[in-house]
């Protein structure tokens, strides 16, 4: 077995401002060593530890998505001291990463189900990678109605605009773009939260149509709600956790909800077993 | 099994031999108590003291321990390229630990040592390791190891137990690494192996019998994790703690650890830490929100991970090896029997 | 010290009873010999769990902070000195706490008393000036005062400065000639002895920070060497980054510190970091006649301003 602490070089590739208020910059980077990207073959989902030396590491969901090739993406929102190094750095510099690591989304239940997607803020990178991955042509007939519910602040805090705007257009995929609010006239989606779209958008829940949620703590909590009024089941809604990590491998001990360690276990979890876990997230 | 019985004027004579193949660790006398050491040239392992403050754990785990390193200087070829610290794989050898502390060192490589992941520092230590157990002849008041799956002859996890018979060691060699670490001592002395084994298991019955500490564990797993979660006792419990983290540091069984990033001049260098579930720190998102915010959050997760999550996760048992020494170092005596008996006996509509 | 017991028993019952507090903070018996524990109690039922002895040497001004409604709490001599600290540093209100004062003779050194043994202590009684110590090998009777901890042999404070209640009689003041002796004593050595001194203190510190957490005065929400942006100090076992902890602290207590030693009787690794401490001590004493918490009108030295301040920077 490889060290699991040691990671893969890569260069910055391209960097591009993510938001208008510039707080999310997307990092696109390419292995140095080619054999080390089929050795980084990740699901939708998934994270990775992005890793500058001498300053730390960070884990961050995998944006790109697996049937994207040559490359892998990360959009970053700047907080602290590993995100404000990593926003501060240039194209072609070198740096490391890690994974993947963790589960993904249950690829293999959600074959033939209804999938509905709801993001809130910049929590859309793992679902910009699964979206990507399900209208991939070679993937796009495993699965039915596809349902995506995005928000952010304002129009410019939305994530991939460019590709939220294409996917809207398409017949394969139906888009309910929101923002909290826009002085924009041309505006021509919702305004509105994000549980409000949900629960006048969102399909009703049968027993084969899955929810996946991921978002900040507030949108998660009155999301679940409309979820339930939906008639979604607590197997049928499925979330990804961020706990405080360091290893991600399930060694250093630190983000675990009872005996599950988020990091390995998880990130993805269903609403029935976070149930049956302490809320220590 | 093989038996060897060591005269114990040949003791030292034997211990210097083995430096020719093996680096010694073992407990070491200082100012303020007994630390598992390197052994210097000259130094023997104390093997007269029932038990010592920190456990054999950083013979694999140390406190601070540089994983990775690398140069930052752009001129040169390798820049910001990470890699693994040169490991000395020589062989290894702790004389003179306590039972209990190699049974927890089983405990900590069900972590180290997944199926998934392997973490190379502990198990290259691991296997480079010779563990030379020496039994307790006379427990302590605060040893409860019998009642947390081991005692103070038992035999798990090391590859020679010894016993002290005032003059001489009788060692029971467990493994073909305890042969070898034998044989480097030049201890060979065969003896009968059905006497011997008669000496053991009298002082074994001998040693269990003055163990006058207990914990009754029996009922933990029939109750839910969420029920003692939710149990209404944890703040009174935790209401002493000052978050020292004391308890885990002192831990043989406590592997957490953080990760830490440091650099000189050009060089970097990545560094694991030993890190403590008692800290607010350990579980702070950067957002500032932090789900176990409070003492009582974080003093639950000490007992529920060592007498609920662990055996709930690996069905072997708790996660404590019954040593006293969180009771003994815990600057306010909050005490894991006390605990676990309130765990252990909590029914939740009373 | 029984009927001190009794007394502050008497004292929380009535205090709960009368729902004058929430609670009552104080000690607690051990689960082992030598030992007590801080406890809070919120029922006057419990109140029977109060315990006082010599081996109460925590300082319970640490828990009084962020209470909710008022609190009463045991305060020996400098327990009270801390809290005085904590009023004047706007941690805790006067009229939040009901001080139980407690004249105190004295803590006792348990890492002294375990030395004695080469085996575990089974057993610790007091009786009045004696103490009756066993274990599984011997027995012994030792005289209470001649196994003091330093701070209280060196007390010049013991009988609570401030209190709503007192749980015992006042008890004599022990005059000191030389209040300073271990800190002149280093202060002796050459440059190179005392850094030795200092190097060879900290050897052994696991940097657990029970010291820091054990001491009122440390109530930073981010002490420094938690603080990752910028980050002041590593976090590993570097030498210097132990150093710079212990230095650092102790220039953050200067002025405030009582020597109430309930660092030093945290420390799991037995570290008397009071010589950090108390060499800054004798220095707010010796330029400014400072006694931490004394007085209720006064900041600290070093968070005060006067004219006749003893250095020239000001001028
Ligand atoms: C599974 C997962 C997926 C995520 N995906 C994304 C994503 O796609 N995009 C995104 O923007 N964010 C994501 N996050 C959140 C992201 O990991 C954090 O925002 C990031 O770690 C912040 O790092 P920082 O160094 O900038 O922040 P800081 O606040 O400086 O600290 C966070 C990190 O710094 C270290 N640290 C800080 N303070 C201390 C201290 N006192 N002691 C020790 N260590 C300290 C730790 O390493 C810690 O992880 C994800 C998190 C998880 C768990
Ligand atoms: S929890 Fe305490 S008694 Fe149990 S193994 Fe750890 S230190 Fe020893
Ligand atoms: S008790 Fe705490 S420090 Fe020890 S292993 Fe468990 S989580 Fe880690
Ligand atoms: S040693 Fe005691 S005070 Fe320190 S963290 Fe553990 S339980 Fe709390
Ligand atoms: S309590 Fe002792 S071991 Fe812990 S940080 Fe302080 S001096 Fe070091
Ligand atoms: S530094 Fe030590 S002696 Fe001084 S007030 Fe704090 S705990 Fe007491
Ligand atoms: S991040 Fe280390 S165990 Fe999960």
């Amino acid at each position: 077995m490889e060290n699991p602490y040691l990671p893969y070089p890569v260069r910055i590739d391209n960097i591009e401002i993510a938001t208008e208020d510039k707080s999310l910059k997307t990092f696109k980077f390419v292995f140095l060593n080619p054999e080390d990207e089929k050795k980084f073959s990740y699901q939708a989902g998934q994270f990775a530890e992005l890793s500058i030396p001498g300053v730390g590491e960070i884990p961050i969901g995998i944006a790109s998505s697996p049937v994207e090739k040559g490359f892998v993406k990360f959009t970053v929102f700047r907080t602290g001291v590993v995100t404000s190094h990593l926003h501060n750095m240039k194209i072609g510099d070198i740096m490391g990463i890690r994974g993947p690591l963790g589960n993904w989304y249950p690829w293999d239940k959600l074959e033939n189900k209804n999938v509905v997607i709801i993001g809130g803020g910049f929590a859309f990178t793992t679902l910009r990678s699964s979206i990507i991955y399900m209208l991939d042509p070679a993937n796009r007939k495993k699965f039915k109605n596809i349902d995506v519910v995005y928000g952010a602040r304002s129009p410019g805090m939305l994530l991939y605009r460019e590709e939220l705007y294409e996917w809207e257009k398409r017949d394969d995929i139906n888009m309910h773009i929101t923002v909290d609010g826009t002085n924009d006239p041309t505006w021509k989606y919702h305004k509105g939260f994000v549980p409000q779209i949900v629960e006048q958008n969102a399909p009703k829940a049968d027993e084969n149509t899955y929810a996946i949620i991921c978002g900040p703590p507030i949108m998660i909590k009155f999301t679940q709600p409309a979820l339930v009024a939906l008639g979604y089941k607590e197997h049928q809604i499925i979330m990804s956790l961020e706990n405080r990590m360091k290893c991600g491998i399930g060694m250093c001990g630190r983000c675990n909800i009872g005996k599950e360690l988020v990091c390995k276990d998880g990130p993805v979890f269903t609403l029935e077993q976070l149930n049956k876990t302490p809320k220590e997230y | 099994m093989k038996f060897i019985t060591i005269d114990k004027k040949n003791w030292a004579k034997g211990i210097e031999k083995s430096r020719e193949t093996y680096r010694l660790f073992g407990p070491v006398k200082d100012k303020n108590g007994v630390f598992i050491r390197t052994l210097e040239k000259d130094m023997l392992p104390d093997m007269t003291i029932n038990d010592s403050i920190m456990s054999v754990k950083s013979v694999l785990f140390p406190q601070t321990e540089k994983i990775l390193f690398t140069t930052l200087d752009e001129a040169k070829e390798d820049h910001h390229i990470m890699k693994r610290v040169e490991f000395d794989s020589s062989p290894r050898a702790v004389v003179g630990i306590r039972p209990y502390d190699a049974k927890a060192i089983e405990l900590v490589k069900m972590n180290f040592d997944t199926d998934d992941y392997r973490d190379p520092y502990w198990c290259d230590a691991y296997e480079a390791t010779t563990f030379v157990g020496v039994g307790i002849n006379k427990p302590g008041p605060f040893d409860f190891s019998t009642s947390a799956g081991t005692g103070p002859f038992s035999e798990s996890g090391l590859d020679v137990l010894m016993a002290d018979l005032d003059n001489a060691y009788l060692a029971k060699i467990l493994t073909g690494k305890g042969e070898a670490f034998m044989k480097s001592c030049g201890f060979e002395k065969n003896t009968d192996e059905k006497e011997s084994q008669a000496l053991f298991d009298i002082l074994r019955k001998e040693a269990e019998k003055n163990i006058s500490s207990h914990i009754d564990t029996g009922k933990l797993k029939g109750k839910t994790v969420l029920e003692l979660h939710e149990a209404p006792f944890w703040d009174d419990i935790a209401f002493a703690c000052i978050n020292c983290g004391t308890c885990t540091f002192v831990c043989p069984t406590c592997w957490c650890f953080d990760i830490q990033d440091e650099t000189k001049q050009k060089s970097a260098g990545r560094f694991r830490n030993w890190d403590t579930c008692m800290s607010p720190l350990f579980t702070k998102h950067a957002t500032g929100h932090n789900p176990r915010d409070s003492k009582t959050q974080r003093v639950r997760q000490r007992f529920m991970h060592k007498l609920k999550y662990f055996p709930d996760k690996y069905d072997k048992g708790i996660m404590c090896v019954g040593c006293g020494r969180c009771v003994k170092s815990c600057p306010v005596n909050i005490d894991i029997r006390e605990v676990c008996k309130i765990m252990n006996s909590y029914e939740k509509n009373n | 010290m029984d009927t001190c017991i009794q007394k502050i028993r008497e004292i929380a019952f009535q205090l709960l009873d009368k729902k004058e507090v929430e609670k009552v903070i104080g000690f607690s018996n051990g689960t082992i010999p030598m030992a007590t524990s801080p406890i809070t109690i919120a029922s006057k039922q419990d109140t029977e769990k109060l315990v006082f002895n010599s081996t109460c040497g925590l300082n319970l001004a640490n828990y009084i902070r962020q209470q909710k409604g008022k609190i009463a709490v045991i305060a020996k001599g400098c327990d009270s000195r801390n809290i005085v600290t904590h009023i004047i540093e706007n941690q805790v209100k006067r009229d939040q706490v009901y001080i139980i004062g407690v004249p105190c003779n004295g803590m006792i050194n348990k890492s002294k008393i375990k030395s004695l043994f080469e085996d575990e202590i089974q057993k610790f009684e007091e009786d009045g000036d004696s103490l009756i110590i066993e274990s599984s090998s011997k027995k012994e009777k030792l005289k209470k005062n001649d196994y003091l901890r330093e701070n209280c042999r060196l007390c010049q404070h013991r009988n609570p400065v401030i209190y709503d209640v007192l749980a015992g009689d006042l008890v004599k003041e022990q005059i000191i000639d030389v209040p300073y002796p271990d800190v002149e004593k280093i202060a002796a050595l050459e440059a190179d002895a005392r850094w030795i001194h200092f190097q060879d203190l900290t050897k052994n510190c696991i940097r657990c920070y029970a010291c820091r957490n054990a001491c009122p005065l440390c109530y930073c929400p981010t002490c420094f060497v938690d603080e990752s942006g910028p980050q002041w100090v590593g976090k590993g076992q570097d030498k210097t980054d132990i150093n710079t902890f212990h230095f650092l602290r102790a220039f953050h207590c200067a002025g405030r510190c009582t020597d109430c030693g309930a660092c030093a009787e945290a420390c799991p690794m037995d570290i008397n970091v009071r010589d950090f401490t108390r060499k800054l001590n004798k220095d707010t004493f010796d330029m400014f006649g400072w006694e931490a918490g004394l007085d209720l009108t006064k900041r600290p030295p070093l968070d005060a301003y006067s004219p006749d301040d003893p250095n020239d920077f000001i001028k």
